[in-house]
């Protein structure tokens, strides 16, 4: 075999590789699209229609008089923004200290802020959850009545903290640190103080990360289950993910399929647009957060 | 760092802990009393919806998930068959669960992952699509990739049986996640596809910190391609490799969402957290539960001291 020969069999070998990955990693979202478009009687079809030959928006219709998923949806924008707002400026200004300030002890609290990115939710649920049915638990007294956090977007926004929270401050503390420290010593000399060059100096160049952060914050809140099932009784508060996970038809002995799956394209969508906008932001993001020191 | 002494320290310090003050105080609310609380309740026979009215147990609840049953006379209690019998069968099952799952998906996940990390470093055109074909699977939420699956795993009128059976793997249609045989290898199948693709991203981030000469080098000395691959690539490679390992290990260790979506801990698939939220939430055993809870916590807390070690020496090095 030449040369040339040899190139052109490793190139077909590779693209075969490429198609195969793509394959794996693609085919369970082009299934959840092509079911989603199917009636109600082809999603039942055997054999199985690969692609849809009658395709028709019938479940998404059904998804948009679903009253309950459009105010899970609802509740998941508002909940999954205000987490995110939260937790970027709560955390800024704490990857700010753990960033440029010298102080003591802390080592310790970022070591703890580290360890708290990888807090198991399950392990505090259930009494957070005595916490919600009644917050004045902490000191102790009996506020249920006064304070109902329950069934509340508020609890939401405030237990999705534990798992923001120390994700963006451990992200942008590392940004703070990446950053010259030229930048405050020439704002010192012109006679700013700290809370200034954080504020008009650091903060505007914080962009970048503060976007990147976000992103994946809002991702976090956006697909939190756990809480959202526990704390919530209805779609007064309750999000998406638990709407879609117990989704069910009228009768339950046929589940809808086809209607499941365009919610369930209708959730991802959001992800897979700002997937498709922000690649590379996030995929440093997401690096940040693992690997970098 | 020798704590600063002048004017300009004393100020920066103190506006370091009004900085941090709001975190902290919400950290303190939401995780730390959380966390002293389970413990607390975990020596209590409390039930959900009747706080107050519970006794303190001590260490009732620890020993009835963690030990062996007694005898009368004092022998640990056996099976007809000579097992064991614990005081909790489902706990150790679980565990057993979780572990066997997280076994086998992180090293499938780490297999697959520096495969497609691999291929995502090489230049080729196609690089770009490949690159965001790779979010996908990550950018989809665990509950609608749960039910994604599931309709895949349909016994009737999925698509893998159907696929399976056209290919002739399989004579009949068989209900994945229905069967004790089958069903915990589906949900690793799906737990693989949602998470090969952070692992592969990690893999990537660290295979691009490696400086090309020394494949330059690997060349003009008549390195082949595999040898370079395990004298070089693999081991400067595996820094990433294990904080990726620990990473995904306390996440699949953690597993959820999945189970819950896809059988509810049924025909063999219980985890340590379903189980923990089966009782706390169905049983409304609230401090049996928050027994499990605080296990649980211990497990992952010495995977987490593991992981901000390595860190640890990492940044110094």
């Amino acid at each position: 075999m030449s040369r040339k020969q040899k190139e052109i069999l490793q190139n077909i070998l590779f693209y075969g590789l490429l198609v195969v990955i793509c394959f794996y990693l693609l085919f369970p979202f082009y299934w959840a699209i092509v079911s989603s478009f199917k009636s109600s009687s082809d999603i039942f079809a055997v054999p199985v229609q690969y692609f849809p030959t009658n395709p028709t928006i019938e479940p998404y219709q059904k998804v948009y008089a679903n009253g309950d998923f459009m105010k899970g949806l609802l509740n998941s924008t508002i909940v999954s923004f205000s987490v995110t707002a939260l937790s970027l400026s709560i955390g800024a200004f704490a990857a700010y200290a753990l960033g440029r300030l010298p102080f003591r002890g802390k080592n310790t609290i970022l070591y703890t802020i580290l360890a708290m990115t990888m807090f198991p939710s399950i392990a505090i649920v259930g009494s957070l959850f005595t916490f919600i049915r009644n917050p004045c638990v902490i000191v102790a007294l009996d506020c249920s009545e006064q304070l109902p956090l329950f069934n509340t977007k508020l609890a939401l926004v405030l237990t999705y903290l534990i798992f923001t929270l120390p994700f963006t401050t451990w992200v942008l503390t590392n940004f703070f640190k990446s950053l010259p420290s030229e930048l405050e010593q020439a704002a010192m000399v012109d006679g700013a103080t700290p809370f200034q060059t954080f504020y008009m100096i650091l903060l505007p160049l914080t962009m970048p990360a503060l976007i990147t952060t976000g992103l994946l914050a809002f991702i976090l809140a956006w697909n939190e289950f756990l809480f959202a099932m526990t704390f919530t009784l209805d779609f007064q508060a309750r999000t998406v993910q638990p709407a879609i996970a117990f989704f069910s038809g009228q009768d339950a002995r046929e589940i809808p399929w086809n209607t499941i799956m365009a919610a369930s394209v209708i959730v991802t969508v959001p992800l897979i647009v700002m997937v498709l906008f922000f690649q590379r932001r996030i995929v440093d993001g997401l690096t940040a957060g693992a690997v970098k020191g | 760092m020798a704590a600063p002494k002048s004017q300009l320290g004393k100020q920066q310090e103190q506006l370091a802990w009004m900085l941090l003050a709001p975190t902290i105080l919400i950290m303190l609310i939401v995780a730390a009393w959380p966390l002293y609380k389970a413990v607390s309740i975990s020596f209590t026979n409390e039930r959900l919806g009747k706080p107050g009215q519970s006794e303190y147990v001590g260490l009732e609840n620890y020993t009835k998930i963690l030990l062996p049953k007694f005898d009368d006379d004092g022998s640990i209690s056996r099976k007809s068959n000579g097992d064991i019998r614990w005081g909790d069968d489902d706990w150790w099952d679980s565990v057993s669960n979780t572990l066997w799952l997280t076994f086998i998906s992180v090293i499938l996940e780490t297999v697959l992952g520096l495969g497609i990390a691999l291929v995502l470093h090489s230049k080729f055109k196609g690089r770009g699509f490949l690159r965001t074909a790779v979010l996908v699977p990550w950018a989809v939420p665990t509950v609608v990739s749960a039910r994604m699956w599931a309709w895949m795993y349909n016994d009737v009128f999925g698509v893998y049986n159907d696929m399976l059976l056209r290919l002739g793997v399989i004579d009949s249609p068989i209900a994945w996640l229905a069967n004790k045989q089958t069903a915990l290898a589906a949900i690793i199948a799906m737990e693989v596809w949602k998470t090969t693709p952070f692992m592969a991203l990690l893999l990537l981030a660290g295979l691009q910190i490696i400086p090309g000469d020394i494949y330059e080098a690997a060349d003009i000395d008549g390195a082949s391609k595999i040898q370079q691959f395990f004298s070089i690539t693999l081991p400067l490679v595996r820094p990433a490799i294990f904080v990726a390992l620990i990473f995904r290990t306390l996440d699949a260790l953690r597993i959820f969402d999945a189970i819950k979506v896809m059988t509810n801990g049924g025909s063999g698939t219980e985890t340590m957290a379903t189980l923990a939220y089966k009782n706390l939430f169905d049983f409304q055993k609230l401090g049996y539960g928050s027994a499990m809870s605080v296990v649980i916590f211990f497990i992952i807390t010495i995977f987490v001291v593991s992981y901000v070690t390595t860190f640890d020496i990492q940044e110094t090095a």
